[in-house]
């Protein structure tokens, strides 16, 4: 499976993923852009670097766990699941229609590489931690990486989760706070201020690191880091901005699940190097299967792949 | 019939009751006890189940289970909302856990970890609620649960189970197991005297009838199951023939199997140690709706409980002994 730690290569599939992103949230429809592009640069690196998954077994049991506890920045999600082919990619731009596998918030049922349901916001994170439990008490080495929001952090399950993680030294859990220092309307400092988060994680027998949250080579480096701790769970406040990469929308809490016009829209894409009149490029660029044909040489691993996932095949005489 | 003959009705059936109720033959078993027995039968035989407690281990039993399989034994403390969502977490690695709390805060207080972590996606957790209805007699309404079998019935995918004795309760915990999907199982802190076999089967959405009779059906649940019976005993010595079926399977329930019940009755009545909106009542009006069947409901009138001596004060306070349901009896079949 291909992986990168080039952080420039990172940032080119972070610009591509907030790309999709921008797409899924559309025009004159209300969508959750703010946070999920707060938090796309730490969704590009796990699953662009660090994670170990499968997209032609989504229930392997040796992979690596990811789940949004703010499961509204979902977009951001499914957009690194599509470019890995876990469904075709042309289901980003069905996203909340009626019927769709994509929905609002994440649901484990419906779409492939999704690890839980989550979105009324506080329990992903406990659920985090189960899973960190439950794989450990079957002896596997799989981690569990969890987004948890700022905002969220008002729910009181948040923290007794933070007790059964420190309690129960869940090190094989690494949970990323996106503080992007908004809630819905207005800043968390002036409305509900729940911080100061590294002494409140600290107190709670947590390993602790404190990141910039865009800066790709320091996401890399605490994703490295967090391997290293023992005997407690690994916590990273990122230090974001709501709508980053979106120039309009960055720190503005309109856009936590605002709605884009069409000038909104064409903006955002032409700052994130997209040329909006381009059709929507429906191949994905990471599935198993893209790589497997860019490396012509895999013929038996082309047929299981594409035996298991014939939704991918590429059409008749057509090249990825 | 008049107030006077009610009231001398209602003491006939209080001795006859007593009588019944003092019969050395009925074994009464404590369900709580046989739950964490049979948790840890159930953990012997699959390696899956994982077992989390809301700090009441040696009231829910759950610490049997503790003392062996320390490793699969999660203590969540007094935090029903975590163990819930905890629970969701291990069961999406494969496990299946067992949640224990009191019900009110099992069933309550989780409640939309319930909702959303483990219904929408239906995964495999088993919720257990204990001390339900006024069992807890003395800590008063807010650890009594007359509401739980509401608001998990209410939730789709869910299973609601009611046992009616410690028989049922390991026999549920197996079919639990069985079952792929959530579970929601009521308990009672209260000794019950025996109303099933050991050896009888139990089948998820199967009622199943206790005693026969041909007048009237009783449709009973948990508590009240045995309160039917004795009920059905008195109103044998006025020549009233009752049945009495163990609705034990609040949801599925075979409703085909309830109108079998039903059938040549001149009334149905419904008993639970539970509000009248949304258990066994809501249940059986929503079955036999549009039915000619005079039917009418034993349950808790749309109120609180309160702390009381003893559990029978409360029973007699919100109206659960078997001389009300005898009561109803006698007013379905004078309609």
């Amino acid at each position: 499976m291909r992986r990168t730690r080039d952080p420039a290569e990172l940032a080119r599939i972070a610009r591509l993923i907030r790309s999709h992103i921008v797409r899924m949230v559309g025009i004159d429809q209300k969508g959750h852009l703010g946070g999920s592009c707060s938090a796309a640069d730490i969704v590009t690196a796990l699953y662009f670097y660090k994670m170990r998954f499968d997209p032609a077994r989504p229930d392997w049991p040796d992979r690596d766990r990811f789940l949004l506890s703010k499961g509204h920045s979902a977009l951001a999600q499914y957009a690194c699941l599509a470019e890995w082919g876990f469904f075709p990619k042309r289901e980003l731009l069905r996203v909340k229609q009626l019927g769709a596998m994509l929905q609002g918030h994440p649901e484990v049922d419906r779409t492939p590489g999704i690890e839980a349901n989550t979105g009324s916001l506080g329990q992903g994170i406990s659920m985090a931690c189960g899973m960190a439990a439950g794989l450990r008490l079957d002896g596997r080495t799989s981690r569990v990486y969890c987004i948890l929001g700022d905002g969220e952090t008002c729910e009181g399950q948040v923290w007794e989760a933070s007790h059964a993680a420190s309690f129960y030294k869940l090190d094989n859990l690494c949970v990323f706070l996106d503080n992007n220092g908004l809630m819905t309307n207005g800043k968390l400092t002036d409305r509900y201020n729940t911080g100061p988060y590294p002494e409140k994680w600290r107190a709670f027998g947590w390993h602790v690191l404190e990141i910039d949250g865009h800066d790709l080579p320091a996401i890399l480096d605490a994703l490295d880091t967090a391997e290293t701790a023992k005997g407690r769970p690994t916590m990273v406040v990122a230090h974001t901005v709501k709508g980053k990469g979106v120039a309009f929308a960055e720190g503005r809490p309109e856009f936590h699940n605002g709605i884009m016009n069409r000038a909104h829209y064409e903006d955002a894409l032409r700052g994130l190097g997209v040329d909006p009149a381009e059709p929507f490029n429906e191949q994905p660029e990471f599935s198993a299967l893209a790589i497997a044909r860019r490396g012509s040489d895999s013929a038996p691993e082309r047929s299981r792949l594409e035996a298991a996932r014939p939704d991918l095949r590429a059409p008749a005489g057509g090249a990825a | 019939m008049s107030a006077t003959q009610t009231v001398t009705a209602m003491q006939t059936a209080s001795a006859a009751e007593t009588a019944i109720r003092t019969q050395p033959a009925i074994r009464m078993q404590n369900p709580r006890e046989v739950y964490g027995r049979t948790l840890v039968e159930l953990g012997h035989s699959d390696p899956r189940i994982v077992v989390l407690e809301g700090d009441l281990g040696k009231s829910t039993m759950t610490c049997y289970f503790e003392q062996e399989f320390p490793d699969r034994f999660f203590e969540m403390g007094i935090g029903e909302a975590n163990m819930t969502s905890f629970a969701a977490g291990l069961s999406l690695t494969g496990k299946v856990p067992f949640t224990n709390s009191f019900a009110v805060f099992a069933a309550g207080r989780a409640y939309d970890q319930i909702r959303m972590g483990v219904c929408i996606p239906k995964l495999n957790v088993k919720i257990v609620g204990s001390s339900a209805g006024f069992s807890d007699f003395g800590d008063g309404s807010s650890h009594q649960t007359i509401d739980d079998v509401a608001i998990m019935r209410v939730l789709p995918n869910m299973t609601v189970l009611v046992p009616a004795d410690a028989n049922e309760v390991r026999k549920m915990a197996y079919a639990a197991v069985q079952h792929v999907g959530p579970v929601y199982i009521r308990i009672t802190r209260n000794d019950m005297p025996d109303v099933t076999s050991e050896d009888e089967p139990f089948v998820i959405g199967r009622p199943v009838l206790i005693r026969d009779g041909s007048d009237v059906v009783i449709f009973a649940m948990g508590q009240m199951v045995s309160e039917s019976v004795w009920a059905a005993e008195a109103l044998e010595l006025e020549g009233i023939s009752a049945r009495v079926v163990n609705v034990s399977s609040l949801k599925p329930v075979d409703e085909a199997a309830l109108h079998e019940y039903a059938r040549g009755m001149r009334g149905i009545v419904t008993a639970e140690e539970h509000s009248l909106i949304g258990g066994l009542a809501s249940l059986i009006s929503w079955v036999f709706r549009g039915r000619p069947t005079p039917l009418d409901s034993v349950g808790v009138e749309d109120r609180w409980g309160q702390s009381a001596h003893s559990y029978a004060e409360l029973q007699q306070e919100y109206g659960l002994t078997a001389s009300h349901v005898a009561a109803k009896v006698r007013a379905v079949l004078e309609r």
